[in-house]
C-alpha cells in the first residue's frame, strides 16, 4: 500500500526525522491561508499524487509571493498530472500540500528496503539526491553505499556512520544525519514498511539535516495490525476495478490486451498470460481467484472482466485440485448466464472431475469452447477474437 | 529414495484444529502412508484429547518427544505462523513446512535470522520449506500440504516451484505421458523464505531416484539466477526450465507478494536468458515442459 507524501512526512515527524513545516490543503483557498499560517517569503507548492516524477510533470512549484501561490494552487490543482510513473493519460490531482521553503546546500539520497538475497534490511544512501536513483544505480553505482541491517541487531552507530560519511555529508551535519538514519530505520521496521525513501535529505545552510519528500510502501499482509496507516490509505489513487475485485477475495491487475483471464493460482494466472500471447494476442488482465471458485466469486470475476470494454473473448483456465472440476464449470455456466456473456469463452480445465465438469459445459446449452491444454486454449480464444 | 520426506518420515501437524489444517490432515492422511506418518498435533489448549485418531500435544518439543517426529506442518494463521516455524526449529525438528499465505515480511526476516543465529551459535540447523507454499510430495510414499495427490504418479522426475498451480500443472503434464515424479516441492512464493531453487537442485542433483528436473520459477528476485549459475558448474541431470511472467508489467504484485519485478535483472526475460545459458532447456510455452524433458532422456 502506498501513501501520500505528506502522509509520509507525518509519520517521519512521528519517529522524529525534521522536516519541513507544511500543511496539506484540497483548496486554492486553503492552499492561500496555509502559506499565511506558515509565514515566511517562499513556499513549495506541491502535488500529492501516488506517483513519483511530480516535478519534472509541473507538480511541485516555488512560490515567492502569496499571489503565486494562489496562481499555482489553481494551476497545479485538478491537472491530470503525467510522469514517468503514471501513464500517458496522468492522475488527477486532488491534494496539495503547501511547505515553507528550505535553504538547500546540497541533496542527497537515503532509503530502506527489504533485501531478499540477504534476507536482512538494506539501507542505501547517496551524494547524488534529487535524482532518479534508478538512473544512478545504472550509470555511476559505484556513488551508492549500502549497509545491510540483521534485524535482530538494528542499524548500528558504525553502520549508520558509513553511510552518513560515505554518501558525502557535510562535515557538520554528520551527527544528525546518523541519528536521522537510524530514526529512518526504526521508522521502516515499526510501520512494516516495504519501502521508505527519503529524496532528497538535504543539509541546509546552519547545517540542518531534513527531509524534504518521504515515499513509502507498506507490506499489504501487515496492514492488519496498522491501523494508523490503513487510516492513511487513498482509494482516489488505486484503480477502481481492482478496488472492487478486493472486496471479493480476488487479485485482479487490469492491462492492455484484449483477452480477458481467470485462473487460479497466481504462477498459473502468469503462465496462462505468457501463453495468450505467445499465440499472438495480448492478456486484459491478470486475475487469481485463488482457492476456492465459488459461483459467486467467479460471476464477481466475469462482471469485472467484463467491465474493461476492450475485451473480446475470455479464458478460463482451472488447475481442480482440491477444488473439483464440476463445482468451477456449474459456477462458470451460471456465471457466463448471468451476464449475459456475447464474447466467446473458452474454457481449460484439469484435475478432479475433468469429465463431468466438461459435460456440464456441453450441456449448458451455451457456446462454451473446451480446451485441454493451454496451449490449446490460447490458441482457440485468438482465432475466436479475430 | 526421493529428497527430504518418504513414508518413513514422522509429521506433527501445528494448526490442525483449524479449518484449513483439518481438511487438509485428512486428506494427507488417506494419501498412501499418510496413516503411519502424520503421528502427532500440536495445540496448547487442547493437549490430550486427538483429531482423525492423531494425538494431540502441549507443544511441538512435547510431540517430538513423544512420538519421534522430526518434520512439522503449519497451517496457523498469519498472525501466529512465525512464531509457529519457531516453535518448530526450537524442538530442533529437521524440516518445517509452511504452508500459511499472508505472513507479515517483517515477521518473516526476524525467524529467519533468528533460525541463521541459531545455526552460527552451533545449534541445529532446521530446514524451512515456504512460507505460503503447497508444501510437498514423493508420490506413493507421503504427501504433505494440500496438492491434489492423485496427480501424481511415483517416478523418477523432481519437480520445484514457487507456484502452487504450476507445480500441479508440471506434474499433471508428466503424469500424462507417462513419467512419474521422484518428488514434486512448492517452495512457495514469498519474498523472504526457506528453502530456495538452488536448495532444491542440490537435494535432487544428490538424490539418485532422481533422473531430470523441471524447474519453474517466476519473475521477482534473484534465486533463479542463482540456482541456474549453480547448475552450471554443478548440476549433473537435464533441466527443462520456465518462468512466469513475460507480460507482466513492472512495478506491480502479480498475486504473490515475491512476484514483483524491481530492477532489470528479475524480469522473466532476463531469467529465461541466464537458464539458457547455464544449459537448461527453456521454454516459452508452459503446455511443453513434460514433452520436453521427454525428448531429453
Amino acid at each position: 500500500m502506498k501513501i501520500h507524501e505528506y502522509q509520509g512526512k507525518q509519520i517521519l515527524k512521528k519517529f522524529g526525522v525534521t522536516v519541513p513545516r507544511g500543511i496539506f490543503c484540497q483548496t486554492v483557498d486553503e492552499a492561500v491561508k496555509a502559506a499565511e499560517d506558515l509565514g515566511g517569503k517562499v513556499w513549495v507548492v506541491k502535488a500529492q499524487i501516488h506517483a513519483g516524477g511530480r516535478g519534472k510533470g509541473g507538480g511541485v512549484k516555488v512560490a515567492t509571493s502569496l499571489e503565486k501561490v494562489r496562481e499555482y494552487a489553481g494551476q497545479i490543482l485538478g491537472m491530470q498530472l503525467v510522469t514517468h510513473q503514471t501513464g500517458p493519460e496522468g492522475q488527477k490531482v486532488r491534494r496539495l500540500l503547501i511547505e515553507e521553503g528550505a535553504d538547500i546546500k546540497h541533496e542527497y539520497y537515503v532509503a530502506a528496503l527489504t533485501d531478499r538475497a540477504t534476507q536482512s534490511v538494506a539501507m542505501m544512501a547517496s551524494y547524488e539526491g534529487g535524482m532518479d536513483i534508478e538512473e544512478v544505480a545504472h550509470k555511476t553505482p559505484e556513488k551508492i553505499v549500502k549497509v545491510f541491517v540483521n534485524p535482530l541487531v538494528g542499524l548500528t552507530d558504525e553502520q549508520a556512520l558509513t553511510l552518513a560519511k560515505g554518501m558525502g555529508m557535510n562535515e557538520a551535519s554528520i551527527p544528525q544525519c546518523v541519528d536521522t538514519l537510524k530514526k529512518l530505520y526504526t521508522c521502516y521496521m515499526e510501520t512494516d514498511a516495504s519501502l521508505a525513501e527519503i529524496n532528497p535529505l538535504i543539509h541546509e545552510g546552519d547545517g540542518t539535516v531534513k527531509a524534504l519528500d518521504a515515499k513509502f510502501n507498506f507490506d499489504s499482509n501487515a496492514l492488519y495490525r496498522q491501523p494508523e496507516i490503513v487510516a492513511m490509505r487513498d482509494l482516489d489513487e488505486e484503480d477502481a476495478d481492482e478496488i472492487e475485485a478486493s472486496k471479493f477475495d480476488l487479485a485482479y491487475i487490469s492491462l492492455d490486451g484484449n483477452i480477458g483471464c481467470l485462473v487460479n493460482g497466481a504462477g498459473l494466472a502468469m503462465a496462462t498470460m505468457d501463453t495468450i500471447k505467445l499465440f499472438g494476442a495480448e492478456p486484459a488482465n491478470f486475475l487469481d481467484v485463488g482457492g476456492g471458485a465459488t459461483t459467486e466469486k467467479v460471476t464477481e470475476a466475469f462482471k469485472i472482466m467484463l467491465k474493461n470494454t476492450k475485451v473480446k473473448g475470455i479464458l478460463v483456465n482451472i488447475f481442480g485440485g482440491i477444488m473439483k472440476c464440476d463445482t468451477i464449470a456449474t459456477g462458470v455456466v451460471a456465471a457466463a448466464k448471468e451476464v449475459n456473456l456475447s464474447v466467446p469463452l473458452v474454457v481449460r480445465m484439469k484435475g478432479t472431475n475433468e469429465d463431468m465438469g466438461k459435460q456440464i459445459l456441453k450441456d449448458s446449452g451455451l457456446p462454451i469452447i473446451s480446451a485441454d491444454s493451454m496451449a490449446e486454449a490460447a490458441t482457440k480464444i485468438v482465432a475466436a477474437v479475430k | 529414495m526421493s529428497i527430504l520426506i518418504n513414508k518413513n518420515t514422522k509429521i506433527i501437524t501445528q494448526g490442525i484444529t483449524g479449518k484449513t489444517g483439518q481438511f487438509h490432515t485428512e486428506k494427507c492422511q488417506e494419501y498412501a502412508n499418510g496413516k503411519e506418518c502424520f503421528v502427532a498435533g500440536v495445540n496448547p489448549k487442547k493437549a490430550g484429547e486427538s483429531i482423525f485418531n492423531i494425538p494431540i500435544y502441549a507443544s511441538v518439543k512435547e510431540a517430538a518427544a513423544e512420538t519421534g517426529a522430526t518434520v512439522s506442518v503449519i497451517y496457523v494463521p498469519p498472525a501466529g505462523a512465525a512464531a509457529a516455524i519457531w516453535e518448530a526449529v526450537e524442538a530442533d525438528l529437521d524440516l518445517a513446512i509452511c504452508i500459511t499465505e499472508g505472513i507479515p515480511v517483517r515477521d518473516m526476516l526476524m525467524v529467519r535470522n533468528k533460525m541463521k543465529e541459531k545455526e552460527a551459535k552451533g545449534g541445529k540447523k532446521t530446514l524451512l520449506l515456504g512460507p505460503n507454499c503447497p508444501g510437498l510430495i514423493t508420490p506413493d510414499e507421503v504427501k504433505i500440504g494440500i496438492m491434489p495427490g492423485h496427480i501424481h504418479r511415483k517416478g523418477r522426475i523432481g519437480v520445484v516451484s514457487r507456484s502452487g498451480t504450476l507445480t500441479y500443472e508440471a506434474v499433471g503434464q508428466l503424469t500424462e505421458i507417462g513419467l512419474g515424479q521422484s518428488s514434486a516441492v512448492g517452495i512457495g512464493g514469498d519474498p523472504i523464505n526457506g528453502l530456495k531453487h538452488i536448495d532444491v537442485m542440490k537435494m535432487f542433483n544428490d538424490d539418485p531416484d532422481t533422473d531430470a528436473v523441471i524447474m519453474i520459477g517466476e519473475i521477482g528476485g534473484p534465486d533463479e539466477a542463482e540456482a541456474a549459475q549453480w547448475c552450471k558448474a554443478n548440476m549433473k541431470k537435464p533441466i527443462v526450465g520456465f518462468i512466469a511472467g513475460v507480460t507482466a508489467p513492472a512495478g506491480k504484485r502479480m498475486g504473490h507478494a515475491g512476484a514483483l519485478i524491481s530492477g532489470g535483472a528479475d524480469t522473466a526475460d532476463a531469467k529465461l536468458a541466464i537458464m539458457e545459458e547455464c544449459g537448461f532447456k527453456v521454454t516459452r510455452n508452459p503446455s511443453e515442459m513434460a514433452k520436453l524433458l521427454k525428448a531429453m532422456l
